[in-house]
Parts: C-alpha cells; sequence; structure tokens
C-alpha cells in the first residue's frame, strides 16, 4: 500500500491534491460530479471585503494549451460568503478549507482574513497578493519585498490559523519575495498565480478580453511554475502549495519532487470537472510504477 | 461522457448538423448546451442541444474559428467528449398558448426543440427565422414538418420578408416570446415586443460552462448571473436592457 498523506502546517492531508483558488467556485458546482470530500482539501473562490462584480465579459479567452482568464475577483464578499457559502458548503465538504482572500489594503486584508479566521470550516487562509486582473490592489502587492512583507506581517498578527501567502510570478526575483514573506511570518507559500498575458482578436484587431490583458493558466505554464517552486524551495524553510499546469497525477508528483508539500489544480478543473477525481485514482497507480512508497517522502527530491 | 459521431455533414454554407450517439440523460429542457472538447483545443466549446431523444443528440454549429473548423473536419466513428445537459433551458410551462418563438442564424437550432416541446405542452406557436441570405437557410422544412406557422425573413429580400425578424413581428405584438440569436437581434426584439415578460438565450464565452469559473458573468437586474448555469435562458424581467 502507497501513502498519499502529506503533513501541512499540522494539518494532515488525506493526499496532497487541493483544486485552486478561482477554478472551484465554493465546490457545490463538482459535487454533482464526485463526492469532492476525496480531495485533501480545495481552496475557495478569492473572497473580498465587499462584494465585487468583477470585470466586464469577455473574461475568457483560448490560449494554446492554456486559457486566459480576466474575471477580476467576482465574489459576494466576505460576510455574505460567512453566512452563506460556508453554512452551505459544511453540507457536501467536511473537511477544513482553505480561504483564499484578497484585498485593495493592508486593512482591508486583515480585516476580511481576521474574519474567516474565525470560522471553524477555515483551516488555511491563504492570501493572494497577486491577482493580476484587478487595478490598484491584488498583485500590487506581490510585486515587491517590502509590500509583500507588511501584507503577511499585518495578516499573521490578527489571525490563528496558518497563513500561505500566494506568489505572483509576474516578477524579476520571486525569491526575494518568498523570502521576505517568510521573515515576516508566514506559515507557507502558494505559488504560482497566473502569467499576465493577452490575445488579440484578428477580425476587431481588439483584444479578445475587455480587461485587455488577463493571466495565462493550464498546461503552458506548468514548467514556468516547477522552476519557481524549485528556486523557491531551495530558498525557504516554511512548505509549499504548488500549483500552475498540474491536469495528472505524474505532474503532481514533479511538483512534489520540486518542493511542493501539497499541489493545487487549476483550470484542468474547468474543462474536466472529474480532473481531482481521477488524479487522486492515478496516484497510487503511478507511485506503484514509479516505486515511490510515500508521497511525504518525495517533496523536494529533485534538489541534490 | 464520451459520444460518437454518427453524421458531421454540411446543410448551409459554413454550417454542419452533428449527430451524436451517447448517453443524453443529462439533458432535461430545450435550450441546454453541450460543451464539446474538440482535440487539439484547450477549451470546451459551447454548442446548443437542437434535438435530442435517448440514444442521442444533434447539433448544428457554424464553422467560425479554428475549433469549430475542426470539429467539422471531423469524421463519422470518431469520438467526442462532451458534458451535456448545461444551462437552465427554456421553460415551457410559463407562456400563454400563442407564444411567439424567434432565431436568427445559429441561435435558430435549441428552438426546433423547444417548438416540439412547445407543441406537446398543448400551445400553438408561431415560429420567425432570421437569416443573411436564402443560401443560408437551414431547418426550415423540420420546423415546417412540425405543422406550425413558419415566417421567413431575410437581410437582402432573396427569399420570404426582406428584413430582420422583427419586421415579421406585429406592431405591439403582445405574444409570449422565446428567442435566440446574435445579441443585437435579441435587443431589437426584446424591445419590440410589447410583452412585458419572455425568454431570451444569451451567448458569453466560457471556460467551464458549469458554473464554477464565473469567465461568463453578466449583471441582472437580480445581480450577477452566470450565463452557462443561471441561463443561458434570462426573462426579460431580468435583463438590463
Ligand atoms: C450557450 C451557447 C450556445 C451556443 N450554441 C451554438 C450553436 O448551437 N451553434 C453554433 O454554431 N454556435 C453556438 N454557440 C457559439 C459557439 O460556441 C462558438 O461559435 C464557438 O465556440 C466558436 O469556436 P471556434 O473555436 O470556432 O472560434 P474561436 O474564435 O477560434 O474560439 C476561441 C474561443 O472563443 C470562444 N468563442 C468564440 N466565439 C464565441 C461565441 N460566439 N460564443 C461563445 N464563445 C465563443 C470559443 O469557445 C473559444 O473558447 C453557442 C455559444 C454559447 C455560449
Ligand atoms: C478562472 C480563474 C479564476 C481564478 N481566480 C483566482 C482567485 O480568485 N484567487 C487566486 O488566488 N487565484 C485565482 N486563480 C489562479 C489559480 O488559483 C491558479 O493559481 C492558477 O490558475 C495556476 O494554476 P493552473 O495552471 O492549474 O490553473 C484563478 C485562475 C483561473 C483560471
Ligand atoms: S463558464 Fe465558468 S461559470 Fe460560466
Amino acid at each position: 500500500m502507497v501513502n498519499l498523506s502529506v503533513n501541512l502546517c499540522g494539518l494532515t492531508l488525506d493526499n496532497p491534491v487541493i483544486p485552486a483558488s478561482g477554478c472551484f467556485g465554493y465546490g457545490k458546482e463538482f459535487a454533482e460530479y464526485y463526492d469532492i470530500n476525496i480531495l485533501g482539501s480545495f481552496s475557495f473562490k478569492g473572497t473580498t471585503r465587499q462584494q465585487r462584480f468583477g470585470n466586464p465579459t469577455p473574461r475568457i479567452a483560448e490560449a494554446p494549451a492554456g486559457m486566459l482568464n480576466a474575471v477580476g475577483l467576482q465574489n459576494p464578499g466576505v460576510e455574505h460568503v460567512i453566512s452563506h457559502e460556508l453554512p452551505e458548503m459544511k453540507r457536501y465538504f467536511h473537511k477544513p478549507v482553505i480561504a483564499n482572500v484578497s484585498g485593495f489594503s493592508v486593512d482591508e486584508y486583515v480585516e476580511t482574513c481576521a474574519m474567516l479566521d474565525a470560522e471553524e470550516q477555515v483551516g488555511i487562509i491563504e492570501v493572494n497578493i497577486s491577482c493580476p486582473n484587478v487595478h490598484g490592489g491584488g498583485m500590487a502587492f506581490g510585486t515587491s519585498p517590502d509590500s509583500a512583507a507588511a501584507v503577511t506581517k499585518a495578516v499573521k498578527a490578527a489571525v490563528k490559523k496558518p497563513v500561505f501567502i500566494k506568489l505572483s510570478p509576474n516578477v524579476t526575483d520571486i525569491v526575494s519575495i518568498a523570502r521576505a514573506c517568510e521573515e515576516a511570518g508566514a506559515d507557507g507559500l502558494s505559488l504560482i498565480n497566473t502569467l499576465l498575458g493577452m490575445r488579440v482578436d484578428l477580425k476587431t484587431h481588439k483584444p479578445i478580453l475587455a480587461n485587455g490583458m488577463g493571466g495565462l493558466s493550464g498546461p503552458a505554464v506548468l514548467p514556468v511554475a516547477l522552476r519557481m517552486v524549485y528556486q523557491v524551495y531551495k530558498a525557504v524553510k516554511i512548505p509549499l502549495m504548488g500549483m500552475g499546469g498540474v491536469s495528472c497525477a505524474r505532474d503532481v508528483i514533479e511538483m512534489m519532487l520540486c518542493g511542493a508539500a501539497a499541489v493545487q489544480v487549476g483550470a484542468a478543473n474547468l474543462v474536466h470537472p472529474c480532473a481531482c477525481k481521477e488524479i487522486i485514482e492515478q496516484l497510487p497507480v503511478e507511485m506503484e510504477k514509479l516505486g515511490i512508497r510515500s508521497l511525504q517522502e518525495i517533496i523536494g527530491g529533485a534538489h541534490a | 461522457m464520451q459520444y460518437q459521431i454518427v453524421e458531421n455533414s454540411p446543410i448551409a454554407p459554413g454550417v454542419f448538423l452533428l449527430d451524436l450517439a451517447g448517453d443524453t440523460s443529462a439533458v432535461k429542457a430545450p435550450g441546454q448546451f453541450a460543451q464539446l472538447q474538440i482535440p487539439g483545443f484547450y477549451l470546451r466549446r459551447p454548442i446548443s442541444i437542437c434535438d435530442w431523444d435517448e440514444s442521442g443528440m444533434t447539433l448544428i454549429y457554424k464553422a467560425v474559428g479554428q475549433g469549430t473548423e475542426a470539429l467539422s473536419r471531423m469524421q463519422p466513428g470518431d469520438t467526442l467528449d462532451a458534458l451535456n445537459g448545461l444551462g437552465n433551458g427554456y421553460d415551457v410551462t410559463r407562456c400563454g398558448n400563442h407564444p411567439l418563438v424567434i432565431g436568427g442564424g445559429v441561435g435558430i437550432p435549441p428552438l426546433y426543440a423547444l417548438t416540439k416541446a412547445l407543441i406537446a405542452a398543448g400551445r400553438e406557436p408561431a415560429v420567425i427565422l432570421g437569416f443573411n441570405k436564402a443560401e443560408e437557410i437551414f431547418l426550415l422544412e423540420e420546423f415546417e414538418d412540425l405543422g406550425v406557422p413558419v415566417s421567413v425573413t431575410t437581410a437582402d429580400g432573396s427569399f420570404g420578408q426582406k428584413g430582420f425578424v422583427t419586421d415579421a413581428m406585429k406592431e405591439k405584438d403582445e405574444r409570449y416570446v422565446f428567442a435566440c440569436g446574435p445579441l443585437p437581434m435579441l435587443k431589437a426584439v426584446c424591445k419590440k415586443s410589447a410583452c412585458p415578460t419572455g425568454q431570451y438565450s444569451l451567448e458569453e464565452r466560457m471556460a467551464c460552462g458549469f458554473g464554477a469559473c464565473m469567465g461568463c458573468t453578466i449583471q441582472t437586474k437580480n445581480g450577477p448571473k452566470r450565463v452557462c448555469k443561471d441561463g443561458p435562458v434570462f426573462r426579460k424581467e431580468e435583463l438590463t436592457w
């Protein structure tokens, strides 16, 4: 028997497979396809202090081996999440969940995180300082070590649960930002968010996305994500949730070899609603083939 | 879910009829759509269900870009992965006895199953179909074979009444409207219709098609709604135009 369980900041996950924020809603739509309690956990849609409509449509464009999105953090606001989404989620998901939070000021991050920290269902707080699709917020905090550290420190002071900071790949040196977050007290790091990109409509000569630009994700970004997880693993001691382009069990293993303690799956859920179920079923098969007994033991295995 | 292609052939210039054999138990109402995984493309393509029975379904699509062009080259016997029975579909229980069914171009296909369902529900629908020109007409005989009155408009006047679908509506037309077609057509119909309600099927670019990504959200009078899950059919009262 192979062992799929991994430990994340004292939380034992049955397996390392975690649907990524924005690609799984609050889980409801997927619960119609399979019992989502087989997941290690899942990260729910990015939550802000106030409700947000997000960007105008088109919000979606296709890319070779991937997609662009410019949803712009549409969400009903943290109060509604706590009063409606979490109680409803309790009916179909019975494990600790990851609360993904975004904001437009340090105070806003702190307030939203503190409110979600008080919710029993929330196991980990994932602070998104890397959303490329909103102006004057999100990614602005994730592109400099100082502002990343400022958000981290303020959130850490306000919450009790483990805090993962979600990093942007749209930077010149992700390692320096990772280190700044670790020094500021982050319990872990999530990476990567989407890569800023765009597509142009050849008929109208205008960008396809109403927002002009959007975030690239899907298999196209896998090598970039692997490289960044590898670099960051080398530089910090806190655990990493690796993501970007993961779509099968072998990708999960590869991400863990680079240093991920758990692996998030984003866009793959959108094109194959059963993607995570298939990955979890396939993991033991691939592990047997590769002679891996325990996933926990292979974390960072690609490093000398 | 896997489907086998039974037929994939042109029925008008650039327009193809795709017959798929497979499990259709997820399809509950006319106006729902399927998300087709076309080999070589990352995102699925949403196509409305034109007609279905227990053993399969018919879709009609126009080759407008790389994905639908690749689809048009697929052969009978090939398999296609599809998510099926997506979206709310039309509600045939909430209309008068003489509803008006209005479609334009490749918005017409889902109205075929809708018209059948209206007849089965004991209603007497009238149909208006709009095309650009005579060569582009498809499904006309099939609609006529249902025994309902069908008016055709063409923009260039090469068949039927010259003009747009709204030209085939009455002044102060109070009949309940079911519509599907390009956005400018839907807005014109909505404006011309004197009925305070009605059902209009919208389009948006989609990623998932089943309500998870918020990629297709529009603003309505009842707040943000996902075209793929809360729609694609919306009531006139909800629309902001
Ligand atoms: C609910 C719904 C039902 C539809 N039903 C039909 C139908 O019955 N028959 C038919 O011919 N067409 C239908 N369409 C439109 C059809 O989905 C697009 O024509 C098709 O996706 C174009 O793909 P492509 O690869 O050829 O074009 P490309 O432009 O190469 O596609 C690139 C991306 O844009 C998306 N896209 C492009 N045009 C549209 C569009 N008009 N609507 C939504 N997404 C688009 C594609 O899905 C793809 O993700 C429907 C759309 C929706 C949303
Ligand atoms: C439609 C969509 C919405 C997303 N929304 C969020 C979000 O709200 N918060 C967040 O931290 N990341 C968000 N992301 C980023 C993903 O969580 C993930 O970091 C990224 O897509 C890379 O993984 P993937 O290649 O597996 O998709 C979103 C991604 C997509 C495709
Ligand atoms: S396309 Fe994903 S929510 Fe509608």
